[in-house]
């Protein structure tokens, strides 16, 4: 193999994205209904941050007592109990919600004594408790700030190239949102704050993947003017192919160590964010793009040379 | 463009002079650190609770009491206003948070009215009084607290909160506890290395307000149980769950804020814990009289609307000290004398969220974030050189001082590093590398359309910065938006994110412009290595 490896790279590539478009077209729809079905059917796992409780990780001396463990839980806890096993044979994770009108603080703190006293030797490795008020309004700003996020950048890409562009690249964004989504309803990994934060850094890198189609795709509509919009797509996908494939490598390389080796609190949020630079290259390429072509752009100050009725119309 | 400036080249060795300084601390053992001149930076990266383990506990301020406890001033106050005018007056109470009470006399209303305007309520900073006095039906007259009034009351509450508490924290020799104020009313308390946040909210959660107040011994607790409380007198229960109650004057004849120190003693007759304490003149003067004229009474010693003990006046007490015993262990009444020389808190305060994260998960997590990130790092190194070779290389040179740069200005502002922000920081890694990927793209574009080395170079970098700022300001305004939003980890999250996005632009545009710039002059290459 030659050394530097972007020698072997063809010069050039010709794929015919556009002529598979309206396959991607197909595979999304099914996705989304894919997530909706299981939104419908399982919903999201959601984490405490989101609905309140306490989530408490134990060591005890010798193998973890899972079924004791929640029968004790039933005793003094509360709803929806959890118990699993967690991080070697002595730990487990408890998870449960305080009963009606009791303070989720109190809560948690009765159910130390009681495990304290019924488990002796126990260690607690970690304890949160989020109190029903807090959880609510979490959940709240998490949504929003998701929301801002993609209203702030539909701003950006209408004002730097074109309110087609904004609207292709906000459409597939979204498309990227309910796709993780769904994945994490599909897998049932828990959706906390954290998940929010990995969804943001999802959107930020889909914009940027987004930001760079669209740059490369602008440039070559006033390079090429009379050239029908399909094939000026086809083309600039091409000239962008091959640092498509070495960010992308590049970024899914980086994280696998995180994937592999960062544990259980880490696995869900680099996992949600390699599955959204797969789907953000995915989605710049087959929602975005099509959007643009389906609906057409305005082509600089070219004599008017209506290709498509779509550019009569702006 | 490529050909090295003066300024490329100060500018670069100004950020990595300060990228390595600000970084060496963190891979200083601690006394070697702190043997560094002083004028160096000996801060380290300032870890999140998940990986250096600790407590977190976020408290609201229990504004709906607080606003009890001003109602039922202005019904005291009123009533005190009244009767000094001696102007007769009958049902005076409140509902729904407004104060009212009948004029008997309805030629006296305007009387009463200015008497009230006068005497009831406070001036606000902002202007105005704080309550809205107005007349009603039936020779009424209302009075009611204004909000913005309330929202001030509620905002200086949780200042006092958070002085209260800062000082309880440090008598109980917390390790550099970081105490905020979250959104109007909550504080956010952290304690890194505290395991036990039990023993955070023993000293936090009382509201610790202390009076001494006379029993009143005209009615027994259980007549006054069945609703003949002498009016001005209440029945307080016992601090001690199996006493009986007490009927006491509701008048307190000295308060907490009247102490000028506290501390634990041994009592010299029972040899139980008891709390020494001392009074300011004021408060000594006022028990002096108080004792002098009770002899053979009891006065009720009262925390958090409890009786702890109800003393019989032997002689009177001029000195201005006395102690305070009653069912207590040394420790508890050491947390007493804390929370007394500490000051009384405004109003309750409700844990809301709490979090423990033990010393050895922190360790853990550390652990593991070391090995992602080094694995990441190291992946994106080879990466980067097996595809660009010498390109590579100088793109390889600019992620390490991107790092170091990172590093250093979390360092510096001592920003929070979570165990979420380093996968945050291993994903600005790869979109950093993006930028060089961006330019060198650009520039073999440019190389095959035909264009000379220098000529390609120059293209590529121009062109290729338009498509690079625009992508990296939308990953800020994510970023923004988690800081603006998030709380705790998500900002550590996110301001990790801020710092890798305005570093990876400067990193992986002008040092790899100076290295290949550097290298164009010295080698006046045929052709790139990458074409």
């Amino acid at each position: 193999m030659a050394w530097p490896l972007i020698r072997t790279l063809p010069r050039e590539f010709h794929f015919n994205f556009v002529g598979l478009a309206p396959f991607a077209a197909i595979f999304s729809a099914l996705l989304i209904v894919g997530s909706g079905v299981s939104f419908a059917v399982q919903g999201m796992n959601l984490g405490i941050d989101f609905v309140g409780g306490t989530l408490i990780e134990v060591q005890t001396t010798g193998p973890a007592p899972i079924a004791q463990l929640r029968a004790t839980l039933a005793r003094v806890g509360g709803e929806d109990a959890q118990v699993q096993g967690l991080g070697g044979p002595n730990g487990a994770m408890l998870r449960f919600r305080p009963h009606e009108g009791v303070s989720a603080i109190d809560a948690t703190d009765t159910v130390k004594r009681e495990l304290t006293k019924t488990f002796p030797g126990i260690q607690f490795k970690q304890v949160q408790t989020v109190g029903a008020k807090v959880s609510g309004e979490l959940m709240k700003s998490g949504f929003m700030a998701l929301g801002i996020a993609l209203l702030l950048m539909l701003g950006y890409i209408w004002f730097r190239f074109q309110l087609q562009f904004g609207l292709g690249a906000v459409v597939a964004v979204l498309h990227d949102v309910l796709l993780t989504l769904g994945l994490l309803s599909v897998m049932q990994l828990e959706f906390s704050m954290t998940s929010i934060a990995a969804l943001l850094t999802v959107i930020g890198y889909s914009m940027n993947e987004k930001v760079i189609t669209f740059d490369r795709l602008r440039e070559n509509l006033r390079k090429y003017k009379t050239t029908p919009l399909g094939e000026v797509i086809n083309k600039s996908e091409n000239e962008r192919l091959s640092r498509t494939l070495i960010t992308g490598t590049t970024a899914i390389l980086a994280l696998s160590g995180a994937l592999f080796l960062g544990g259980p609190v880490l696995f869900p949020l680099v996992f949600t964010m390699v599955f959204g630079i797969i789907i953000g290259t995915y989605s710049s390429v087959y929602v975005a793009l099509p959007i643009i072509l389906l609906w057409g752009v305005r082509r600089g100050d070219e004599e008017a040379t209506p290709l498509k009725p779509a550019n009569a119309r702006s | 463009m490529i050909a090295p400036s003066r300024w490329k080249t100060i500018a670069v060795v100004i950020s990595i002079i300060f990228g390595v300084l600000f970084t060496l601390p963190n891979v200083l053992p601690q006394n070697m650190r702190d043997a560094l001149p002083g004028f160096l930076p000996k801060k380290t990266l300032n870890l999140g609770l998940d990986l250096q383990g600790g407590s977190y506990l976020l408290l609201e301020v229990d504004t709906k009491a607080l606003r009890v406890e001003k109602l039922t001033n202005l019904i005291e106050d009123t009533r005190t206003t009244l009767t000094e005018a001696g102007i007769d007056f009958s049902g005076l109470g409140q509902a729904q948070g407004v104060v009212s009470a009948r004029i008997s006399d309805p030629a006296r209303m305007n009387e009463a009215l200015n008497a009230v305007r006068k005497g009831v309520g406070s001036q606000m900073k902002t202007g105005g009084r704080d309550v809205a006095i107005s007349t009603g039906p039936d020779q009424t007259i209302r009075i009611s607290l204004v909000e913005q009034a309330m929202t001030a009351e509620a905002g200086k509450a949780v200042d006092q909160s958070i002085e209260i508490i800062r000082r309880r924290i440090d008598a109980l020799g917390t390790k550099e506890p970081a105490i905020q104020r979250q959104g109007i009313d909550r504080i956010a308390i952290q304690a890194p290395g505290e395991s036990d946040p039990e023993k955070l909210k023993n000293i936090i959660g009382q509201t610790a307000k202390l009076t001494f107040q006379m029993v009143d011994d005209s009615v027994t607790v259980a007549e006054a149980s069945q609703g003949r409380t002498p009016p001005g007198s209440i029945v307080l229960p016992s601090g001690d769950d199996y006493a009986p109650a007490y009927v006491v004057k509701k008048r307190a004849l000295v308060t907490g804020e009247m102490l000028t120190d506290a501390y634990q003693v041994f009592d010299q007759q029972s040899g139980g814990a008891a709390v020494h304490f001392q009074f300011n003149s004021q408060g000594a003067k006022r028990f002096g009289d108080a004792t002098s004229n009770g002899i053979g009474k009891r006065f009720a010693i009262v925390l958090d609307g409890k009786v702890i003990s109800a003393p019989v006046i032997n002689s009177a007490i001029t000195g201005g000290s006395g102690q305070i015993t009653g069912n207590f262990t040394p420790e508890s009444a050491n947390n007493l004398a804390i929370l007394l020389r500490a000051g009384a808190l405004p109003a309750p305060l409700i844990p809301e969220q709490q979090s423990t994260v033990g010393s050895e998960l922190g360790a853990d997590a550390i652990k593991a974030g070391a090995i992602s990130l080094a694995i990441g790092g190291g992946a994106i190194l080879v990466f980067i050189i097996l595809a660009y070779g010498l390109f590579g290389v100088f793109a390889a040179i600019a992620l390490i001082v991107n790092v170091l740069l990172i590093f250093g200005f979390m360092s510096m502002t001592q920003s929070t590093l979570t165990f979420p922000g380093i996968a945050g920081l291993i994903l600005t890694l790869a979109v950093a590398v993006d930028a060089n990927v961006l330019i060198y793209e650009r520039v073999r574009d440019e190389a095959h359309a035909g264009r000379t080395p220098l000529a390609a170079l120059e293209h590529g970098y121009q062109r290729a910065l338009v498509s690079i700022i625009d992508a990296n300001i939308t990953s800020a305004i994510s970023a923004l938006i988690m800081m603006g939003f998030g709380s705790g980890p998500i900002r550590g999250f996110a301001i990790t994110l801020l710092t890798g996005v305005v570093s990876s632009v400067f990193t992986a545009v002008i040092i790899t412009q100076l290295l290949i710039g550097f290298w164009y002059r010295a080698t006046k290459p045929k052709t790139l290595p990458i074409v």
